[in-house]
């Protein structure tokens, strides 16, 4: 029996590196979600809706024949009834990351397979991580697939082919998508952690997006006259006024999504928020090349 | 370096004002079964989640072969194999898939897993399944799994919780063979429970737990002399004159007690007296039919001791 070979510096210090079997967690993960039934039902849902969606936008974009970014507007255009791609993809997008991670850590509790794990050489964190990045992974080939797929439908019904600028625009638009997923996915586990019962985690994780969906823009409305003085005198206490709301809805994550889509696939646009006619009068009516666009976010 | 296993001095656990675990003082040898036993929230499972390197202890020191488990908790769970009390298997995955995860944790090199993975499923007679999704697993052979996927690192240490509850009698007598095949190789096993009477028969020491604290510590015989006093019972059946059949064997040496019930006579004493006994009865002119020795039985020992406990409380 050998005893241990360096005794350890400081006493918080531990051995090893926490990302001990990150590899095989990682994969465990990605095999599970990849085969697993939830998976199926989503993706099917995601692909109806993108090609709903597009096939719309392309009826509307036809005769409009005004040819720019047209790639780009396949994610954009919306038709009555049905809203453009990039607002279906703001709400779906949390449903399918949470979906995948509502029950990452409470599942494997209640199956017992949680204490079995946490007996082998690995660390939490490598539990942890390995269980988020495997979801990531998953909805990244997702996004990615959906976003060639749009791509192909477009080539072949618009029959020209993209711009290095607009595959670019997209391309960022796919990275944007996949960090927003990346974040409810995040608060999902962590629900997931908190409560053990995997529902109640699902609940509290939809309860969350509910909220910032369709409560969130009336508590800033609320709270932001609150914040303000009572009568706004001046131009400086119009733009602080405006700022703070700003602030307070992109705490929201699903504002963050949307002011990211806007600027990137719409290159006209190139200002977030509140805009003095000042400032306007000197901008150019001219769409703004990529880097420029990437500045603004 | 030295016999043991595992070491621990003042082990402690509070959970805020709840005290776990209370100053454990525990050293297990190397090849030894060591039973740990006790009513269910006795602290069992809390002392087991401390020597993995789980929680960390409020206090005290533990060393498991060598290892401190709060700050070398890899090293230590590399060479201690863990089997919760409930275990649990992805049900969507066949016993061998679930046991190459486990063996990926491990960092077993690749082109060893397939072969180690088939060795440990052999070693619990579970390769006519081994294809089959642990979702159709019976709780018998999702426990024998159990210990397929500690034996599939080569553990040194295995630590159990609770292996047998809720096996019934002949499935939880074959596991415990499981157990003991594995000691006469040399494993050391650590293993906790309260179904006393199944545990007595595999361990070499065993420490009773009660509230937090390890209140007996030793072999099954020692611990009945320590408790039980007289730790032998010997029951006689035998017929002729009572009165002096009680006389003849109330004069043999090493005998406690002498109780009689019409033929049936039973003997308390400190050691194996059954045939100096038989040699009483037969002087004595009486006619011996049966005799046979009562193994001390741990429930014996619990139960005398925590009557005891409580009539001190009392006086």
């Amino acid at each position: 029996m050998k005893k241990s070979t360096k005794p350890l510096k400081t006493r918080d210090e531990r051995e090893g590196s926490p990302w001990t079997g990150l590899g095989a967690v990682l994969t465990k993960e990605m095999a599970d979600h990849l085969t697993g039934a939830r998976m199926l039902i989503l993706d099917a849902l995601v692909v109806l809706t993108a090609v709903g969606t597009i096939y719309t936008a392309l009826q509307n974009i036809r005769p409009g024949a005004n040819n720019e970014f047209l790639y780009l507007r396949l994610f954009t255009t919306a038709q009555e009834p049905l809203p453009a791609f990039v607002f279906f993809l703001a709400i779906l997008v949390p449903l399918i990351a949470i979906a995948l991670s509502f029950d990452s850590i409470n599942g494997e509790f209640n199956r017992r397979t949680l204490s079995r794990i946490l007996a082998q050489p690995v660390y939490r964190d490598a539990l942890l991580m390995g269980k988020f990045l495997g979801g990531l992974m998953t909805l990244t080939m997702v996004f990615s697939a959906i976003w060639l797929l749009i791509f192909g439908i477009g080539i072949l019904r618009l029959g020209v082919p993209p711009t290095a600028e607009e595959t670019g625009r997209a391309l960022w638009f796919l990275l944007g998508t996949i960090f927003y997923g990346g974040i409810w996915m995040a608060l999902a586990m962590l629900f997931s952690t908190v409560f053990r019962s995997s529902a109640t985690a699902a609940l509290a994780s939809i309860a969350v997006w509910a909220f910032f969906i369709f409560f969130w823009n009336i508590v800033v409305g609320l709270v932001t006259p609150l914040l303000a003085p009572d009568q706004i005198t001046n131009l400086e206490q119009l733009v602080a006024a405006s700022q703070s709301q700003m602030v307070l809805t992109r705490i929201s994550p699903l504002t963050l999504y949307a002011d990211i889509a806007t600027i990137m696939l719409q290159p006209t646009e190139r200002f977030l928020g509140f805009v003095l006619p000042v400032q306007l009068d000197r901008a150019i009516e001219a769409p703004l090349p990529l880097a420029q666009s990437v500045l603004v976010i | 370096m030295s016999d043991l296993v595992l070491e621990a001095k003042g082990l402690t656990k509070q959970y805020g004002d709840f005290v776990a675990v209370d100053h454990l003082d525990l050293s297990i040898r190397r090849g030894e079964v060591f039973g740990l036993l006790g009513p269910n929230g006795a602290g069992k499972t809390t002392t087991i989640l401390m020597l993995l390197g789980l929680t960390e202890p409020t206090g005290g020191e533990v060393s498991v072969l060598g290892f401190d488990p709060a700050r070398q908790p890899l090293s230590v769970k590399k060479r201690v194999g863990y089997m919760p009390d409930q275990v649990g298997f992805y049900d969507d995955l066949t016993a061998r898939e679930n046991l190459i995860y486990i063996a990926k944790l491990n960092g077993i090199p690749r082109d060893q897993i397939k072969r180690r993975v088939e060795e440990a499923i052999e070693r619990v007679r579970l390769s006519h399944v081994i294809d089959q999704r642990t979702a159709t697993f019976s709780r018998g052979m999702r426990q024998r799994l159990g210990l397929a996927d500690v034996l599939i690192k080569n553990p040194q240490l295995i630590i159990m919780d609770e292996p047998t509850q809720g096996l019934d009698p002949e499935l939880a007598h074959e596991f415990l063979d499981l157990i003991h095949s594995l000691k006469t190789e040399g494993t050391t096993i650590l293993l906790s429970s309260h179904l006393l009477h199944q545990v007595q028969a595999i361990c070499d020491r065993v420490g009773l737990f009660s509230q937090g604290r390890m209140v007996l510590q030793g072999t099954v015989s020692e611990l009945a002399r320590k408790v039980l006093g007289g730790a032998y019972r010997i029951q006689l059946q035998a017929e002729g004159p009572a009165a002096k059949l009680r006389k003849a064997l109330e004069g043999l040496r090493d005998v406690n007690a002498v109780e009689m019930n019409n033929g049936a006579i039973q003997i308390e004493a400190q050691k194996d007296v059954r045939a100096d006994a038989a040699e009483a009865v037969i002087q004595a002119g009486g006619r011996l039919q049966g005799l046979s020795v009562e193994a001390q039985s741990l429930d014996d020992i619990y139960t005398r001791y925590f009557e005891e406990v409580r009539n001190e409380k009392v006086n």
